[in-house]
């Protein structure tokens, strides 16, 4: 099935043909996307009444500047990468950046009529960016192949289970924010386990998918037409489901069990190419929402709120944070109020979960749209480079990747919207905070460098070690074109 | 593996499209009805952040309403001059409860949202400068409106008062009382908001509702106007022969109908019968002319127009069903189902006044951009397109109501003036012989060149109590606020 792919760059890899790595598409476009930004940042200040000064496009230079950074590292370390993975991350941190900056200036007047102390949170956004990239440096300096990571596959799942579990085990002064027990603070700095958790539990399951891959694929009785694979090989995977699920409903955070839940589905389908288990997943799915809803009062007030948010605005823990996202995205309608013309600090969280509502409320329709489909390009890119990349476990850790992004989108974007109940999640590289920042850019990385492998070409006497090293996927290959 | 992968990649497509998909429902289908939610605070925090426009008089450009300048979150503080006194002209213009009267009718011009001030913001915009609201120019004089608040609220009346000018229907005063005080709404002080509010639409006496035209009232004797006025126009004069009996029985039914006092009227034609407020004679005289001749003089008087705006809407007067003789008897005087606004019983004088023409009653002047350039100006326009009687038969029932007027009691006259009037003692309630009557006086002066009307109304007889008629508790102040139109003109 997967052999043109797999083949093509194999054959066309001799050491005299060089592939353009096209590191110059990526400098243009990483150029245009803060040429934008710092458009956005100018109309903000505009319609803001700030004084216009030439510090904007220092701003600007500084942004293009820290960028830059990363792209002669991946012009280094993985010079066959994607060219618009890195753009695509730089113009939604950027947009991420203005819309905090905006809603900043917006609370520091509101702070300053009611004489409260006001600290903004662009600046610490900027710093956290700054980490976050440093983290991406080190993660493609470190990781030269993503193939090592099935060495610590065990080790990567132990520790995302311990992230999971963390904040659950610490005691509710240091692991509690606004009834989310999803932190762990150390003073003055929080970062939530869970966001890494996810980019952890996903190499575990890609190595493990691998690893038993044939088993999922062949052994097992036939029951009810389906081939079950044997109970002792599905049991861990069954286990850590349940377990990191469980986790999550203790923690209260729907949203990252619902990412989990997802991730896990579609690793195995894609392992096993089989949809039956997509349905088979989908079951104890169903059934866990039934128990969730009847056992759960948050969960039901949740549903509540999504059916329709404007009736039970005035109840506690109701539909007010629902319908003031709505009464943003109404007001902004098709072509949005303009940057800083509108009002999205009305919504609470407008800097994090509900950042989407004030992107659709300030830029419209146009700009929730084309912000949507910069995160489509960012994950189609991964997803091209999950497809051309040679070995199983960076097809399975590639493609998850991109389905982690465009899930989490989906359910942010989703809830702010009243597509689907509203679940405490943060828009990846857009909503502030450490966390999510700095673990969507190792994700990205490691997105990075998967596609770099994809089109790297092959040199000399190394591919052949490798590839006796990743016989799954060859043997895969001959038996396709057997018949013929 | 790869195809696995791609379904995938299409998934993740759908998930994105279904995300846009159902964005544009609330952004573009739902977008209307969001934005207009009223706890979406965001288009009114929008006109409190742009200086709303000022209500002014036409007349010395007195600021009746303007927007002061606050450091708080809503820019804009609104404050009224002398609130209770213009509060029926501005209405309110709360955060929390909306709007009313003016504020709200013109709200569009205020607020900078009207399309007329569009090109004007777009170069604001341009500039630089913050968009501004435009102004509301009304035709209140301030003389009048003062005179009229002051002489009800000095006696404790609850009433109202209406001035206009005939020949153009602008309306000079429009006075409610009690009254409210619009800057307790206005405040931005949210609970000291809610509290004004509570005290005002809890109080029995009704602040809020503005008399002048949002309540309808039965006009008693100041109805015998459009009766005669029907009666001129089928042919009758001054002289036409009426009854004088003390009392009479409505036809069909064992019910006496009386004089007031229970007097047999002093004279016996229809001169007379207006001169003395004769019950039984206009009370058999609307029996003779039909229910359909009274109804269409009725009407051309702007009785049962159902959609007038000053750009407030005003509440439809109306002369009731009148579906049996009886009925009509009675609404010949007055009183069964016939109900007036105090805006239109000034209507009843305003156009024997204009020739037998009413013309429409209109509060706004004009409309002025920030920059004061006006937008439009207010046009005369005749009410109902027909003359309620023609030019003679009104010079006759104005010469009519000045001998009416000389048989009225009450304080205010002035030698030198000759004043055009009706009275009114209307009864109402469940118990209308021991409910104090309500107290009408509305009248027209100069009589030969008419420059102001007016209608009084007090409530269930003032200070006299069962004892109050038209003349000893209305008239002196339907007096006092000609003679302040007058006055204040003539300046």
């Amino acid at each position: 099935m997967s052999s043109p792919v797999d083949t093509s760059p194999g054959t066309g890899s001799g050491p005299t043909r060089k592939l353009p790595t096209r590191r110059g598409t990526e400098l243009l476009m990483l150029a245009f996307a803060t040429v934008i930004i710092t458009f956005a940042l100018m109309l903000v200040d505009a319609n803001q009444g700030q004084e216009l000064t030439l510090s904007i496009v220092w701003y600007g230079l500084s942004y293009l500047g820290v960028f830059t950074v990363a792209h002669v590292a991946v012009r280094y370390f993985a010079p066959y990468a994607d060219p618009l993975i890195l753009p695509c991350v730089a113009l939604l941190n950027g947009i991420g950046l203005v819309m905090i900056y905006r809603i900043d200036l917006a609370s520091a007047e509101r702070a300053a009529q009611q004489d409260i102390a006001f600290t903004p949170d662009a600046p610490r956004q900027v710093v956290w960016t700054v980490i976050a990239l440093a983290l991406f440096l080190a993660v493609l300096v470190l990781i030269k192949d993503h193939r090592t990571l099935t060495r610590y596959a065990y080790t990567c799942g132990l520790l995302g289970f311990f992230a999971l579990a963390l904040p659950g085990l610490l005691p509710a002064s240091v692991s509690e924010v606004n009834g989310a027990k999803v932190w762990v603070r150390i003073g003055p700095l929080g970062l939530q386990p869970g966001e890494f958790a996810k980019i952890l539990l996903l190499i575990f399951f890609a190595a493990f998918l691998v690893s038993k891959r044939d088993l999922f694929m062949s052994a097992g009785k036939r029951v009810l037409g389906i081939e079950w694979p044997r109970p002792r090989d599905l049991g861990p995977i069954v286990l850590a489901t349940g377990a990191a699920l469980a986790i999550f409903v203790l923690l209260k955070d729907l949203g990252q069990a619902l990412l989990l839940f997802g991730m896990v589905l579609m690793l195995i389908y894609v392992a096993t190419e089989r949809a039956i288990w997509i349905f088979v997943g989908l079951v104890p799915f169903a059934a866990g929402c039934v128990i969730a809803y009847n056992l759960f009062t948050h969960v039901q007030q949740r549903t509540r709120n999504w059916l329709d948010p404007l009736a039970t605005y005035d109840e506690p823990g109701g539909g007010y944070q629902n319908a003031q996202a709505l009464f943003g995205l109404g007001t902004g309608g098709v072509a949005g109020t303009g940057l800083g013309a509108g009002r999205p600090e009305m919504v609470p969280l407008s800097k994090t979960d509900f950042i989407a509502a004030a992107i659709g409320e300030e830029i419209g329709f146009i700009g929730l749209a084309s912000v949507l489909m910069v995160y489509l390009i960012l994950a189609m890119r991964g997803m091209r480079g999950a497809l051309a990349v040679r070995d199983t476990f960076g097809k399975l850790l590639g493609g998850g990747l991109a389905f982690a992004i465009t899930m989490q989108v989906f359910v942010v974007v989703g809830g702010v919207t009243s597509l689907i109940p509203m679940t405490g999640m943060t828009a990846p590289f857009l909503s502030y905070g450490g966390s999510s920042l700095l673990a969507n850019y190792i994700l990205v990385a490691l997105l990075l460098r998967i596609s770099d492998a994809a089109r790297r070409p092959q040199q000399g006497g190394r591919p052949r070690g490798e590839q006796q090293k990743t016989p799954l996927s060859d043997t895969g290959t001959v038996l396709v074109e057997r018949p013929s | 593996m790869n195809t696995p992968l791609r379904r995938v990649g299409i998934a993740m497509l759908a998930m994105i499209v279904l995300v846009l998909a159902h964005a544009t429902y609330i952004q573009v289908f739902k977008a209307d009805e969001y934005r207009a939610d009223q706890r979406n605070q965001r288009v009114l925090l929008d006109e409190y952040s742009r200086e709303r426009g000022q209500i002014v008089s036409q007349f010395d450009g007195q600021v009746l309403a303007h927007g002061e300048p606050t450091s708080g979150r809503l820019q804009y503080l609104r404050r009224y001059s002398e609130g209770p006194m213009y509060a029926p002209v501005t209405g309110y213009y709360s955060w929390r409860y909306g709007s009313a009267g003016l504020e709200r009718a013109r709200n569009d011009i205020l607020s900078g949202n009207d399309a007329r001030l569009f090109v004007r913001r777009l170069s604001d915009m341009i500039t630089g400068r913050d968009p501004r609201g435009g102004h509301v120019q009304v035709t209140i004089d301030p003389n009048v409106q003062r005179t009229a608040y002051e002489t009800m609220t000095d006696r404790d009346f609850t009433g109202a008062v209406v001035a206009l000018k005939p020949d153009t229907g602008e309306i000079l005063g429009m006075v409610s009382t009690p009254s409210y005080d619009p800057n307790a709404l206005a405040t931005h002080d949210g609970e000291a908001q809610e509290e004004a509010w509570t005290a005002m639409s809890e109080d029995p006496s009704k602040p809020m509702s503005n008399r002048a035209i949002r309540e309808t009232y039965a006009p008693g004797s100041t109805f015998k106007l459009v009766t005669t006025a029907a009666a001129l126009e089928d042919g009758a004069t001054p002289d036409t022969e009426v009854t004088s009996a003390s009392s009479i029985t409505l036809p069909n039914t064992q019910t006496q109908l009386q004089n007031f006092g229970g007097q047999t009227c002093p004279g016996s034609t229809l001169e007379d019968a207006l001169a003395y407020s004769c019950n039984t004679a206009f009370a058999e005289l609307a029996g003779e002319l039909g229910a359909s001749t009274l109804r269409s003089t009725a009407e051309n008087f702007g009785i049962g127009k159902s959609d007038l705006d000053i750009p407030m809407r005003v509440a439809m007067s109306s002369v009731g069903q009148l579906s049996d003789e009886a009925s009509l008897y009675q609404s010949g005087i007055g009183q069964r189902d016939v109900r007036l606004t105090p805006l239109q019983v000034a209507q009843l004088a305003a156009t024997v006044a204009n020739d037998g023409t009413a013309m429409r009653p209109q509060l706004v002047k004009s409309l002025l951009a920030p920059d004061l350039s006006t937008i439009s100006d207010y046009s005369d326009d005749e009410l109902t397109g027909e003359p309620a009687l023609s030019e003679e038969n009104a010079e006759i029932l104005r010469d009519m109501m000045i001998e009416s007027e000389e048989n009225t009691a009450g304080g205010g006259k002035r030698d030198d003036l000759t004043i055009a009037s009706k009275t009114g003692t209307a009864e109402h309630g469940a118990d209308p012989k021991n409910t104090p009557p309500h107290a009408w006086y509305t009248a027209f002066a100069p009589a030969d060149d008419p420059e102001v009307a007016v209608a009084v109304l007090v409530e269930s007889g003032g200070d006299r109590g069962l004892a109050a008629t038209g003349g000893s508790v209305a008239a002196e102040i339907g007096r006092m606020t000609i003679d302040s139109a007058l006055r204040g003109q003539s300046e």
